[in-house]
């Protein structure tokens, strides 16, 4: 007969594995809505640089609350508030929706002082030439103003990627989660976190790196 | 489709435990930022000036707070510490997870501030007979806190958005307090509602005071 029984077995192979599909689930909801965002953020920066008063009473006031709400807490709103009208999102679904409207409020202001940043002269000068006003926008303002916020977007991106981890709140099994459901398992707290934050840690750490190194060689 | 019953009341009702819960975030978020600007500067001198481990003690913990998530950083001190017999309480946890991760984040603005202050200015600190203390403390420091006061008071609003994390470690600050009364009542969306426009005007405040004390502290 067995004499006692254990619900706790140790950290193996396959936990690791877990561990690893959890981080890709990480970098997934965070590609998806970084991307979204980075897109209705440029825009919503070019409607606060050229909407004048209109853009400074709609949208300014609503992505600052965006801003200045913690994202736990725009989360179990948003996923509270979602069924009341009669949507029935998913814990992933409203992650996204919420992380994405907390990546474009950031990118906005990014944006728009990356629009600013480009001298009025040049813009002038590039009307002047014949430009349309769109092709002054893309082939001047995006590439001029886009080099110069380049480095504030990436602390964006890396701090929305690092804010991910708040979706497990909403019960969807990202990296950070799943450290918790393997800790819950093999009561092993230490080894397991260090291993989730190795990973957050390779997830991140890179492209700081990269984007300090594009960063160096333009501003040479 | 809207067939859902607000209730504000039992909201209104224990809006004073709301607001006192409030005040502990902001206590929490400025204790932890105080302890920050002095590590901060501790880690952003080491890392600049000295050599051999104390060097790479504090580009370790600097890369670390900036690239794992603030929750995991809570989780380690919590879950992590408590594995090998350091049991911290709520407070302390999150007191400790925020200075450590706030004082990896200031330490890279106050490197920023110190590499903008011209080395000249020490030097002729130095000519005028100041000993290396006189001159760090009355002429660098100064400025430097001129160039960093923005990005402190930024930190700061941060360290208010994330001291709500202490809703998941069992902590009673604002979140922590509405999330218990929310499970009390059931009225989750309500609660979380009114905690939202709490925060707004808590950091509203904050970024209120910190544009007052910068017109009292930089009047020339």
């Amino acid at each position: 007969m067995q004499e006692s029984m254990s619900f706790f077995t140790g950290f193996g192979l396959n936990d690791l594995w877990f561990l690893g599909e959890a981080a890709l689930k990480t970098l997934w909801i965070s590609v998806l809505s970084i991307s979204i965002g980075t897109l209705l953020g440029t825009f919503f920066g070019w409607l606060l640089h050229e909407g004048k008063w209109v853009a400074t009473f709609t949208i300014a006031p609503i992505l600052d609350v965006f801003r200045s709400v913690p994202l736990i807490i725009q989360l179990v709103l948003f996923y509270n508030f979602a069924p009341i009208i009669g949507l029935n999102f998913d814990p992933f679904a409203s992650g996204v929706v919420i992380l994405t409207l907390y990546t474009a409020a950031l990118v906005a202001s990014v944006a728009r002082g990356g629009i600013e940043s480009v001298p009025p002269s040049m813009r002038r000068a590039s009307r002047s030439l014949g430009m349309s006003y769109w092709q002054d926008l893309f082939h001047v303002v995006l590439p001029i103003g886009g080099r110069a916020v380049f480095p504030a977007w990436v602390g964006v991106v890396l701090g929305v990627m690092k804010d991910s981890a708040l979706v497990s709140v909403l019960g969807y099994v990202e990296l950070l989660k799943a450290s918790q459901v393997l800790i819950t398992r093999t009561q092993e707290p230490l080894l397991i976190l260090a291993i989730a934050g190795a990973f957050y840690f390779a997830l991140s750490y890179p492209i700081s790196r990269y984007a300090h190194k594009f960063e160096q060689r333009w501003s040479k | 489709m809207f067939d859902y019953n607000f209730h504000w009341r039992p909201v209104l009702k224990t809006l004073p435990d709301l607001i006192q819960a409030g005040l502990t975030t902001l206590e929490v978020a400025s204790l932890s930022m105080l302890i920050g600007i002095v590590l901060g500067l501790c880690l952003a001198l080491m890392r600049m000036n000295m050599t051999g481990p104390l060097k790479w003690f504090a580009v370790s913990w600097i890369e670390l707070a900036r690239n794992t998530p603030a929750l995991f950083q809570l989780f380690f001190f919590g879950f992590g510490l408590g594995a090998i017999g350091i049991n911290l309480t709520p407070y302390t946890i999150i007191l400790t997870g925020l200075s450590f991760n706030c004082a990896g984040y200031l330490a890279e603005n106050f490197r920023g501030g110190f590499q903008a202050v011209p080395d000249t200015q020490l030097k002729a600190a130095r000519c005028l007979g100041m000993n290396a203390w006189q001159a760090y403390t009355r002429i660098v420091i100064p400025q430097v806190f001129r160039v960093v006061y923005h990005p402190i008071t930024n930190q700061m609003v941060w360290a208010v958005l994330m001291s709500s994390l202490g809703m998941l470690i069992g902590f009673r600050e604002l979140s922590g307090e509405t999330q218990f009364f929310a499970s009390r009542t059931f009225r989750i969306f309500e609660y979380f509602a009114v905690t939202a426009v709490l925060y707004y005007i808590i950091v509203k405040i904050v970024l209120a005071a910190s544009r007052l004390l910068a017109m009292r502290l930089f009047r020339y």
